[in-house]
């Protein structure tokens, strides 16, 4: 392989391993937003499935940590339901609360488990696993198909949340719940219980996206380590228009761009890092007011 | 005193107990020891009038100027998440400003350092602004997504330009001596408590006594109805108090550096700008209920810090009693809500 090829296959990889996390936190927040709820402690079930897939993989490997992820993240996504769908408090405040406090309730089981120190832990991850003959094919092949396991799933979830949308009728009755949830009412569509299922749905996905990134990106934990990735999904879900598709293209395009970063740390050009830290920021905010206005978000979104 | 009038401060009372008994059940289901770990968070922010004066205190001054901040955004129906961001733009600022001042008489220079932080904060809240007037991107998300800029400015800032001479440690030099504010004398508590008294009861009186402050309630209940009434400037409004809350955040950062560490480093905050979310619905929105909610928050920080001295439990856990307490808070909201509702409902049965 020649070295500009060798580059070209390390970026996309790169790319496609940091989108990964992205795209199922989006992918879950999308089903809830499409419900008319938004979720803005999707932050916080991201950082408790994080710490959770950290605790089940040193109990009982990767798979164990992420199943454990999906479990904080549905019980995350729970109390937020509690609240803002059962007792329909504000959805902004208490998605925010949420989000803050998973931060303090992560941070303090992470210090109690492992020590205030926080030494890096050695913790089984997902390796790259690589699809046979496709995975030989030059640049996309290794970039493509030789990824952790996480990823394959969470590619997939992409056509199954299409056709559960858009061709299911519960996907229906979830679309028509966040138009206008008097009308789904007065059509027989269970409404709250149907903007429940979402959201524990979408605290599953993030759960999941917190595993991504400690079992199959980075390979630890550390407090906060999500950094606002969350919230990046909202942007995400706002840029690629509420469709799965276009969430996978705007997940992609975070990835690259972080992914750029690296480009350049090997080009050697003298930048300061801290550029590079704020650049999915920027692009986020830059997404947001380029994307609102011509996306429609669901009529009845946050009431 | 009616029923009526009591009911904020059951509601207060009752939240505030919903996020202790939360944090004493976790406390306990971790395996400490519940009564000797709120022990010593009661020591840690009470125990004598120096840990009140030097630590419960010191830390209610950023507390209130930030939940002033959130207070007067929330109130005209703006979301600003982003206290924690304008905070360290503030910081920033005060700091280079700080600096450099070292000439300068001591009431000019704190002015200096404070005009900056404010502008800072401002500053710093104005991109979010434009983007919600212009393109309707929620403010909520944008000033969100601000905090991590802050982030790495602040790391950017004492690595960078703004690093010590000697260039050893991520941190700035420290300000002039003229630009700190006074101590009460054999404590760490500074000038800063003045200005937050005074910042909440003026804010107070232009909520209730002038036309901006009816404005901003009026967009605040309902920016439909507000335009549609045809006499407000919703946007100019929102707009207005976005701003005003970013240059009081950007403050609570230039008293900071003037007041307290008198050097820029990272974690400076230990979260405030989320912090005086709290304070802010705690006290519901209102400017001196603020100084009361503000002292109790900072109670809780400075509790923490001794909770984790004197119990070995970590001072993160008390985020959790944070976000209890405003949880219930909007519960107790909505069921007060509905309560009304009920009581129309009956009325109009009669």
């Amino acid at each position: 392989m020649t070295g500009e090829a060798a580059v070209l296959t390390g970026f996309l990889a790169a790319a496609i391993r940091i989108s990964t996390p992205l795209l199922l936190a989006a992918t879950g927040e999308m089903l809830n937003e499409r419900a008319g709820v938004i979720n803005l402690g999707v932050e916080g079930a991201m950082l408790a499935g994080a710490l959770a897939s950290a605790v089940g993989a040193a109990a009982g490997g990767a798979w164990a940590g992420a199943l454990l992820a999906v479990l904080a993240g549905v019980a995350v996504a729970g109390v937020f339901a509690a609240v803002a769908i059962g007792a329909r408090a504000d959805q902004i405040i208490s998605g925010t609360a949420i989000t803050l406090g998973s931060v303090g309730l992560t941070g303090a089981i992470y210090r109690m488990a492992f020590g205030a120190g926080g030494p890096g832990l050695s913790l089984p991850t997902f390796a790259a696993v690589p699809i046979p003959v496709i995975s030989a094919i030059p640049v996309l092949g290794p970039s493509l198909f030789n990824q952790p396991a996480l990823t394959y799933v969470a590619w997939l979830l992409v056509p199954l949340a299409w056709w559960f949308l858009f061709r299911s009728w519960w996907g229906l009755a979830l679309r028509a719940t966040g138009e206008s949830s008097e009308a789904a009412r007065a059509s027989g569509v269970p409404v709250r219980r149907v903007q429940v299922m979402a959201t524990l749905a979408g605290g599953a996905l993030a759960g999941l996206a917190g595993a991504t990134l400690v079992l199959a990106q980075v390979g630890t934990f550390a407090e906060k380590m999500t950094a606002g990735r969350g919230f990046i999904a909202i942007a995400i879900v706002v840029l690629g228009r509420w469709h799965p598709v276009g969430i996978l293209l705007a997940a992609l395009l975070f990835g690259a761009a972080n992914a750029l970063q690296f480009a350049f740390q090997a080009m050697g050009l003298s930048v300061p890092y801290q550029l590079f830290l704020v650049m999915p920021y920027a692009l986020a905010l830059l997404a947001l007011a380029g994307a609102v206005g011509k996306a429609q978000a669901p009529a009845g979104l946050g009431k | 005193m009616t029923a009526t009038t009591l009911r904020p401060f059951v509601t207060a009372l009752a939240a505030l107990a919903a996020g202790f008994g939360v944090l004493a059940i976790g406390l306990a289901v971790s395996g400490y020891d519940p009564v000797l770990a709120l022990g010593a968070l009661g020591r840690g922010a009470f125990g004598s009038w120096y840990t009140f004066g030097s630590a419960t205190l010191v830390r209610a001054i950023p507390l209130i100027l930030l939940g002033l901040g959130v207070a007067l955004a929330f109130r005209a129906g703006a979301l600003n998440i982003g206290a924690e961001g304008q905070f360290y733009a503030g910081a920033i600022a005060a700091t280079w400003v700080g600096i450099h001042v070292t000439a300068w008489p001591s009431g000019l220079a704190i002015g200096a350092v404070w005009s900056a932080a404010t502008l800072a904060g401002v500053l710093w809240i104005a991109l979010p602004v434009l983007l919600r007037v212009r393109f309707g991107v929620m403010e909520v998300i944008s000033t969100l997504l601000f905090n991590f800029v802050a982030d790495a400015a602040v790391s950017y800032a004492v690595t960078g330009p703004l690093q010590e001479a000697k260039r050893v440690y991520p941190q700035s030099d420290p300000i002039a001596d003229s630009a700190r504010l006074p101590l009460l004398p054999g404590s760490r508590l500074h000038g800063g408590i003045l200005l937050a008294v005074v910042l909440a009861v003026v804010l107070w009186l232009l909520f209730t006594r002038t036309r901006w402050g009816f404005r901003l309630k009026a967009v605040g209940l309902s920016p439909r109805a507000a335009a549609v009434s045809g006499r407000i400037p919703v946007k100019r409004v929102l707009a207005g108090a976005l701003l005003w809350s970013g240059a009081l955040a950007g403050l609570g950062g230039g008293v900071e550096i003037s007041g307290v560490t008198y050097t820029l480093f990272q974690n400076l905050s230990p979260g405030y700008g989320f912090t005086a979310i709290a304070v802010a619905l705690l006290a519901r929105l209102h400017p001196l209920g603020i100084i009361v909610t503000g002292v109790l928050f900072g109670a809780l920080e400075a509790g923490a810090q001794g909770m984790q001295r004197e119990a070995g439990v970590p001072a993160v856990a008390v985020q959790v009693a944070e976000a209890t307490i405003i949880l219930a808070v909007l519960l107790a909201e909505v069921l007060g809500r509905r309560a009304a509702e009920r009581a129309v409902a009956a009325e109009d049965a009669a």
